[in-house]
Parts: C-alpha cells; sequence; structure tokens
C-alpha cells in the first residue's frame, strides 16, 4: 500500500466484489470407464484391468499400468466383496458432502483387486468401523452408467 | 550442481483474511520485500515464475492477476501450479541454465475467498471419485488413520505437535496462529474427520510470497546475504489414493534422497540441523520427518514426546510454527523455504535457532502425492 492510500479503509467496511463460479462441464468417461460402468449397472459386475507386465489389477480400471507404462488389455472381475484398507468418519457438515454426517469414506480394496477403490461404508455403526474389516458391495438399481451403480458397502455377510 | 543461492526473501504476515489487499496488493508487498532484502532493483531480475492455482483464484490463467506486480512485464514470465517450491525448483533451473542469472519467484493465495471443501473436491478424479464428496480434510484423515494403524502413533502424539507449532508460532510475528495450548485443548477441540480434530488442522489463510534465486556468477553484485542450494529434488506418487500405500509417502522417500545425495549428506538426521516441513494436519509433521529419513519409520511420535524436534530440542522442527500456524496453499512451502534461510541468516529473531544447514519442504496433491525438498546451507 502506498504512503497516499494508507486511510483508504478508515472507519469504511472493505468492499467485497461478489461473484459465484457455475461453469457447467461434462466428461467423456472414455472407452475404459465405458466399460466399467455399463457392466456394473447391467450385470453388477465390478470389473478391474489387468497389467500383463505386472500383473497388478486395477480398480476402478485403467486403460494403461502406471507403474510399466503400458497398455492394460485384460478384464478380469473382481470382488464384491473386499478388506478396508484406511477409512475416515466425517463428523462435520463440510460443504462437498451429499450426505448427512456422519459419512464415512473407506479404501476398499476388493478381492482379486490390486488397487483400492475410494467409496462409502454404510449398515454399520461408525464406532465398529476398522481397517482390515471385511466388506462388501451393496448395488443400486440404477439407469445411469456411473459409481452410483454401487449405492455403498457394507460389513459382509 | 552448478551453484546458486537465494539472495533475497520477502513475505506478506499470513492472515485468516486479508480484506483490503488484491492478490497483485500481496505481490507487491512480498516483491518489494525481496527486492529490498537482495539490494535489487526489478530491473535486476531477468525473469519471473509465479506459481498459482486458477481453482483457488477464481479465474483462468491466474498467475496473470500478479504478473504486472511482480514486474513480469516484458520479462520472460512462466507460471507454475502446485506448490510454491515447485515454483522455486523451475526458478532454480532457469537460474543455472545460463540464460537467466536471476529468477523471481511468487507464491500466492488467498484461502478466505473460496469455500476450501468445495475447492479441494475437485482435485479428486471428476469420473470416479468426486461425486463420493470427500475434500482434502477427509482424505488426509483417512491416510492419518492409515499411519497411526502402521506406526501405532497415537492421538495425543498427533496433538503435541499441535501444541509445539502453535507455541512456535507466537514467537514468529507473521504468523496467523500463535497460541499456548494443551493437549487436552487439543483432544477438546471439535472432531472434523476421524482422526483429526479442528486443531490437528491448519487453518484457512491469505498470503503472499516471493524469493529471489540467483546463479554464482551474480551473488556477489548484490548486497543480499546469500543461503545457498545445495540439493534440491522433487517426485511424485500415483493420483488415485488407493494406488499407493496411504501410510507411506514413497515419493518423498525418494526426493529426499536425491536432495540429500545432492548435498553430499550421508545421514541425514545427524546433518541437517533445522527443518521446516508441509505439517498441513499434525500427523503430517510425523510422517514426513520418518519418510524423509529424518527419524525411523514409527519413531516421530515418541521422539517428539522427549522433546527432539522442539525449538530447542536437538532437530528443531518447524519453529515458525509451520502450517498449523498459517497455510496459505500454494505459498506455504514457498515461506517454508524463506523460513530456513531466515534461520541460516541469523534473523528468524526470537525463533532463531543454532543452525548452518537446513531442510525446507513442500507437497502438492492429495495425502502428499508430490513432495520438493531443498537442503540449504549458510555457506558456499
Amino acid at each position: 500500500m502506498g504512503p497516499g492510500m494508507k486511510n483508504t479503509f478508515d472507519g469504511i467496511e472493505p468492499l467485497v466484489h461478489k461473484s459465484q463460479i457455475s461453469v457447467p462441464y461434462h466428461w467423456w468417461a472414455g472407452e475404459t470407464a465405458s466399460r466399467f460402468f455399463v457392466e456394473l449397472r447391467d450385470t453388477k459386475k465390478i470389473m478391474g484391468t489387468r497389467c500383463d507386465g505386472c500383473g497388478k489389477t486395477f480398480v476402478p480400471p485403467r486403460k494403461t499400468c502406471p507403474v510399466c507404462f503400458t497398455e492394460n488389455t485384460k478384464w478380469v472381475e473382481c470382488g464384491p466383496a473386499g478388506t478396508v484398507t484406511s477409512f475416515t468418519v466425517v463428523r462435520k457438515q463440510q460443504e462437498a458432502l451429499h450426505h448427512k454426517v456422519p459419512v464415512i469414506f473407506a479404501l476398499v480394496l476388493l478381492d482379486g483387486a490390486d488397487t483400492a477403490l475410494l467409496h462409502r461404508l454404510d449398515e454399520v455403526s461408525p464406532e465398529d468401523v476398522k481397517i482390515g474389516m471385511k466388506v462388501e458391495a451393496s448395488f443400486n438399481e440404477t439407469k445411469d452408467a456411473n459409481m452410483t451403480a454401487i449405492a455403498y458397502f457394507k460389513p459382509a455377510s | 550442481m552448478e551453484r546458486a543461492a537465494i539472495i533475497g526473501t520477502g513475505m506478506t504476515k499470513i492472515e485468516s483474511a486479508k480484506r483490503t489487499e488484491t492478490f497483485a496488493d500481496m505481490a507487491w508487498e512480498a516483491v518489494n520485500k525481496a527486492l529490498d532484502d537482495a539490494g535489487m532493483t526489478i530491473d535486476d531480475v531477468d525473469n519471473v515464475v509465479t506459481t498459482s492455482n486458477d481453482f483457488w483464484d477464481g479465474r483462468t490463467i491466474s498467475c496473470m492477476a500478479v504478473g504486472d506486480a511482480s514486474g513480469a512485464s516484458h520479462k520472460n514470465v512462466s507460471c507454475v501450479e502446485g506448490d510454491g517450491t515447485f515454483g522455486a525448483f523451475y526458478g532454480l533451473s532457469r537460474a543455472l541454465s545460463g540464460s537467466y542469472g536471476t529468477t523471481l519467484v511468487t507464491a500466492h493465495s488467498k484461502g478466505s475467498e473460496s469455500i476450501s471443501s468445495l475447492i479441494t473436491n475437485a482435485s479428486f478424479d471428476p469420473i470416479y471419485d468426486r461425486w463420493l464428496g470427500m475434500d482434502m480434510v477427509s482424505a488426509s484423515a483417512m491416510q492419518a488413520n492409515a499411519y497411526m494403524e502402521r506406526t501405532g502413533t497415537t492421538s495425543e502424539q498427533l496433538a503435541m505437535v499441535s501444541v509445539k507449532n502453535h507455541g512456535n508460532a507466537v514467537k514468529n510475528p507473521l504468523s496467523q496462529l500463535p497460541m499456548s495450548i494443551s493437549v487436552e485443548d487439543v483432544l477438546g477441540s471439535e472432531m472434523i474427520s476421524d482422526p483429526l480434530h479442528k486443531l490437528d488442522c491448519s487453518p484457512v489463510s491469505d498470503a503472499c510470497c516471493a524469493i529471489i534465486i540467483a546463479n554464482e556468477s551474480r551473488v556477489p553484485a548484490y548486497s543480499g546475504c546469500p543461503v545457498w542450494i545445495k540439493g534440491a529434488a522433487f517426485c511424485s506418487d500415483a493420483f488415485f489414493l488407493g494406488d499407493r500405500d496411504l501410510s507411506r509417502a514413497k515419493a518423498l522417500t525418494e526426493a529426499a534422497a536425491k536432495a540429500f545425495s545432492m548435498a553430499g549428506i550421508t545421514n541425514p538426521s545427524k546433518e541437517i540441523q533445522v527443518a521446516e516441513i508441509y505439517d498441513a494436519f499434525t500427523y503430517q509433521e510425523l510422517m514426513w520427518l520418518e519418510e524423509m529419513g529424518l527419524c525411523e519409520s514409527g519413531t516421530a511420535g515418541s521422539m517428539l514426546e522427549k522433546g527432539e524436534f522442539d525449538i530447542d530440542g536437538r532437530l528443531p522442527v518447524n519453529p515458525s510454527g509451520g502450517l498449523l500456524g498459517g497455510h496459505p496453499v500454494i505459498a506455504a512451502g514457498l515461506i517454508r523455504i524463506v523460513e530456513i534461510v531466515k534461520q541460516l541468516r541469523k534473523e528468524a529473531g526470537e525463533y532463531q535457532v543454532d543452525a548452518k544447514r537446513g531442510l525446507a519442504h513442500g507437497v502438492n496433491g492429495l495425502c502428499g502425492q508430490s513432495h520438493c525438498v531443498w537442503v540449504l546451507d549458510s555457506e558456499g
């Protein structure tokens, strides 16, 4: 602030320019995610892609292996059961949340996969969630081909 | 590598809301302080690197908002999107390239002007993950649980990081949150996302920071007291959280090893004498210390309890108060560099420690996807 402008804010509220950024945007899901979502919606199968080089199976599926820098060509079914590798219980109602707190987010390593899927847990008390617990997918009946075809994960029966 | 030094630094005070200053106003203050510190005029600056993020700034090409106030007009100016340490790395590369002898690096953001939960939610993959409604805090909380499960680190130990860093901030006139608090205060503060309480989380902040890097041939031309860059390296891990072992920070281990090797350091826990590291959340200070090799894996919590990371301890960590004392996203890592420069120049005032060699650390991305590590020395 220059010396001549020193007293600009004496006795007045600083001006605020209020605005909002709202720009509609759509992302093409691409061939790998499209096949994954359609399979999920139509057959309730959770599919991963496997790398021929390192043998890793990626869920959610990726077209390329980030480790080997090669294209993943094989599709394999994983889950629907898996293991919680980490989790958190959100207690404060943050703006990004779509559910009322407490909300439980978890990384679920599906049986047959080598990378964990980020999702939500339900039908379980927050106090009972532990790293290492067995969970399984609970599916939604939906017309949408997207991740919401899995409603959440719940303790394995 | 060829030699380069930081010859000037400047920063604004870190505040919860700079209600009377624009981005350019903040840059003007930080840049002029850095020029004064270096004994330079803007004509002595060969090129400019600004560091900012379009989402945080609410505009595209956010670097253009600060270019004029950074003296970039009629100069080669480039923008880095990410933490300030990454902008500084690019600035260093330019100063060593032979094309430019001096680089001015700035980094700014104002967390107060937006809603951080929504901004950080947008860093999740839009096709697979973003719809869940996670943000930086919930993702970090998940990492904290994974780290605590693997190492046995306790909530009390996390709380002690908050007590230490807010206490250090009391001595730093530029920090935002100086507080004398107890472990009970931290554990009794609102639970935001298990296991992180409100006082385990850094605040929303506004600030701008600037540094001037010169290659060796240009250092003697200016009166600024040089602090020498002995090592600088960065490394990135996989983007998807589920691809990583969240309880570890492989990218940090690799970045630190490379920076130490450049600096000729073989025993970092003995040879680094002060560290300013990216404590956006309490657990991160402990986890990053272990993963960068400044202590054995799983031991940072107990070393903290013994006072080893206190301002008068064996290895002072975040004597400035760290990010817990003020966390302007983007600028935060560059401020770590500035704080180490202050320490090595014996200009840290009431939080001065006895050190000739220090480490500064910056992070970009969710749960420390990328890390940038700097080793600085008071002697060339």
